[in-house]
């Protein structure tokens, strides 16, 4: 298990007030030159160094020729670490002679490379504990701190800022975490990759992004776990402060243990480790683009007060579908309609719109009344979050439109705008409603992937929520919000 | 591993809470006939022992017997089915419990987590319904009252066949005793409840099974 001792020194790794690049390359194709590329490119403000055995100027920066030999006057906290496994107690030394006080060491070679990889790893923890250092990987793809403006790491990309912490055993989860980040527009604070976790496990960042204050919910990916028990009550501890989402994988090895009981052949690793989370009030996620957008959800929406759920929708299909999906969700509720609310929703529409949950506004749109209707359903005492549907669907005819043969002549320049407008001012509208009045408010719509700039999606994106690719994708993230909301009502004390 | 008999099993788990009926075991099937009498007909008649693991696959468990002629036939005929492998076996008598609902419930050691409990619908059926929660032990009342509704199959738990809804309280109170059982007992290996039969809305223990350590 690893050495909480030197957790609460992970500021140096995500806050370093100056980086070295150890190892730094010239060779374009090395990670000693993309760590440093990475680093330089995205605007880190710090002190950025770097050392090569040979000297030389490497993307502007002069490389000492040994971390003893750099400027006397540098303040630095972090050495990302890209020397070869057998030079790296000599680096963990030298570091300590020179007051750094962490080291992501990203070189392979350790446990993952058989016996004397273990021994040398083991070597390389106990030289980190003996100089007080904070070690993280070996064996890792980097760190990632949008606060500090830091993109430590041997892979692409760096994230808008945002409030997702991820920590993850496999690194190229963090990229696809990452990516997703870019995609959507939903940020991230901090990400790392634990490589071996050789000195600090997952369990151990998510304990430092449960007091960060940059940080609303940790994202992790877990494949080995060295002590259940212990795993089970920090997850524990922490979803007191912050919501958990984790992705598992192996979720399927194990299978069943030999027993003479069915409790035996019943428990399988899967289902111990699925009520280990649910007791832990982790929110747990099957696949990569579920984790990623519950973690994006619990960033950007308000925990809803229950499972009540009332649909607005601007055409029949979509309500009726996503009226299916929240029904056959059991965590959800698809509220019948009040009466106040369907009397106050009646003076804004036609009289043709559905009368019932989901509200299919039936044309009435046109009217301007998307803003209102919202308004009046998500202030009802009687809904606990609200769906919205249709999203974009003006601007999609607008583009068409626009880059067909008649624009921009009889009306077609003035009837896109409007569109645009139109769109643009709903996706603020679901945000301001959601902002008032507390409760989640989800807008979907395939367009978010299928043409990201039709300013519906693009005006969902610019008040930095999600909207998401699918309505059933929103269920199941909401499902996830209203699932945690009820695990930690259950325990605060009334 | 070693299981304890069916009597001994649910002698150590009704020590900590598990709901059972009145039994009693004798050793002959006069016995058997005079404790009928004493319980009320129907009855159950088992044979008993701690190498009885998979009683009704064996045949080894004679329901809703209703006179004494019956039941003395029951307790001759599975004296009479004891294998010399099954080592010392007596016969449990107990009256015929009714109930449309058979749930399960246990409590092993994992290896990752340690002990768990586990809550299950199902009775013989349980591993082909797979409708199963666990969690880790210990747990509070909070905890078991999620894994009740964490089962998949609420409907069952509800109103059913005329039978009122299933004590939710009891049931977890059963969960808890399990929890108990596992956390004290270090000797325990598993336990099992299985049938939970669900009797007027209130879960008792039919059958149970105790492994322990050699």
């Amino acid at each position: 298990m690893s050495t909480p001792t030197v957790t609460p020194r992970l500021d140096l790794l995500f806050e370093p007030r100056g980086v070295v690049v150890v190892g730094a390359s010239s060779h374009p194709g090395k990670f000693g030159f993309v760590a440093l590329h990475n680093i330089l490119s995205q605007g880190y403000p710090g002190t950025v160094r770097a050392t090569n055995r040979d000297g030389g100027t490497i993307l502007g920066v002069e490389a000492a020729r040994s971390i003893d030999d750099l400027p006397p006057g540098d303040v630095i906290d972090l050495a990302f670490v890209c020397t070869p496994a057998p030079a790296n107690l000599e680096v963990l030394e030298a570091c300590a002679r020179r007051g750094i006080g962490a080291a992501f060491v990203t070189s392979a070679g350790y446990r993952e490379a058989g016996d004397d990889g273990r021994r040398e790893e083991e070597r390389l923890v106990a030289a980190a504990r003996d100089h007080g250092i904070v070690l993280a990987g070996p064996n890792g793809q980097g760190v990632v701190s949008t606060p500090a403006g830091l993109c430590a790491q041997i892979v692409a990309p760096y994230p808008p800022a945002g409030r997702i912490a991820i920590a993850s055993q496999s690194g190229n989860f963090v990229s696809s975490f990452l990516n997703y980040a870019r995609q959507t527009g939903v940020g991230v604070s901090r990400a790392v990759s634990a490589g071996n976790a050789a000195a600090l496990d997952v369990i151990d960042y998510v304990e430092y992004y449960a007091a960060d204050p940059a940080t609303a919910v940790a994202l992790v990916y877990v494949e080995g776990i060295a002590d259940g028990r212990a795993l089970f009550e920090r997850l524990r501890a922490v979803s007191t402060v912050m919501p958990v989402v984790l992705l598992k994988g192996g979720a399927s090895a194990g299978g069943e243990r030999a027993a003479a009981s069915h409790t035996g052949a019943l428990a399988t690793d899967d289902r111990v480790f699925d009520g280990m989370c649910a007791q832990a009030g982790v929110a747990r996620a099957h696949t990569v683009e579920e984790a990623f957008e519950a973690a994006a959800t619990f960033a950007t929406q308000p925990l809803p007060a229950g499972p009540r759920v009332a649909v607005v929708t601007t055409a029949g299909g979509w309500g009726v579908v996503t009226a299916d999906a929240i029904t056959l969700e059991r965590d959800l509720e698809l509220v019948p309609l009040p009466d106040d609310l369907r009397a106050a929703v009646d003076a804004e529409l036609p009289p043709r719109w559905s009368r019932r949950n989901p509200i299919d506004l039936a044309g009435g749109e046109t009217r301007d009344t998307i803003p209102t209707v919202l308004d009046l359903v998500a202030s009802h005492p009687g809904v606990d979050a609200v769906a919205y549907l249709g999203l974009g669907i003006q601007s999609n005819q607008a583009r068409m439109m626009r880059e067909g043969p008649f624009h921009p002549d009889g009306g077609l320049e003035r009837i896109v705008a409007y569109h645009e407008r139109q769109d643009g001012r709903f996706a603020e509208a679901a945000a301001e409603v959601s902002e008032r009045t507390g409760k989640p408010v989800l807008t979907a719509t395939e367009l978010a992937v299928a043409d990201p700039d039709n300013p519906g999606p693009a005006g969902v994106r610019a008040t930095g929520r999600l909207c998401y690719a699918s309505s059933n994708r929103a269920v199941g993230a909401r499902a996830h919000l209203v699932r945690y909301a009820r695990w930690r009502r259950a325990r605060t004390p009334a | 591993m070693p299981t304890l008999s069916e009597a001994d099993s649910k002698a150590l788990l009704s020590g900590y809470g598990v709901p059972l009926l009145r039994e009693l075991t004798v050793a002959t099937p006069a016995e058997a006939v005079r404790a009928a009498g004493e319980l009320g007909y129907p009855v159950v008649v088992k044979l008993c022992g701690a190498g009885l693991a998979h009683k009704t696959e064996r045949g080894l468990v004679r329901l809703g017997l209703t006179g004494p002629a019956a039941v003395e036939a029951a307790a001759t005929e599975l004296l009479a089915a004891a294998g010399p492998d099954d080592g010392e076996v007596g016969l449990l008598v107990a009256p015929m419990a009714r109930g449309a609902r058979e749930l399960i419930a246990g409590a092993h050691r994992d290896p990752q987590f340690g002990p768990c409990v586990m809550l299950g619908v199902g009775g013989v059926t349980a591993e082909a319904v797979a409708d199963v929660v666990f969690r880790l032990v210990p747990l509070d009342a909070v905890d078991a009252a999620e894994m009740i509704d964490g089962l998949a199959t609420q409907a069952l738990l509800d109103p059913f066949r005329g039978e009122p809804a299933v004590d939710r309280d009891a049931l977890a109170a059963v969960v808890l005793a399990l929890a108990a059982a596992v956390e004290r007992e270090p000797g325990l290996v598993s336990a099992e409840v299985n049938p939970l039969l669900v009797v007027d809305g209130r879960p008792i223990a039919v059958d149970a099974l105790v492994e322990v350590t050699p």
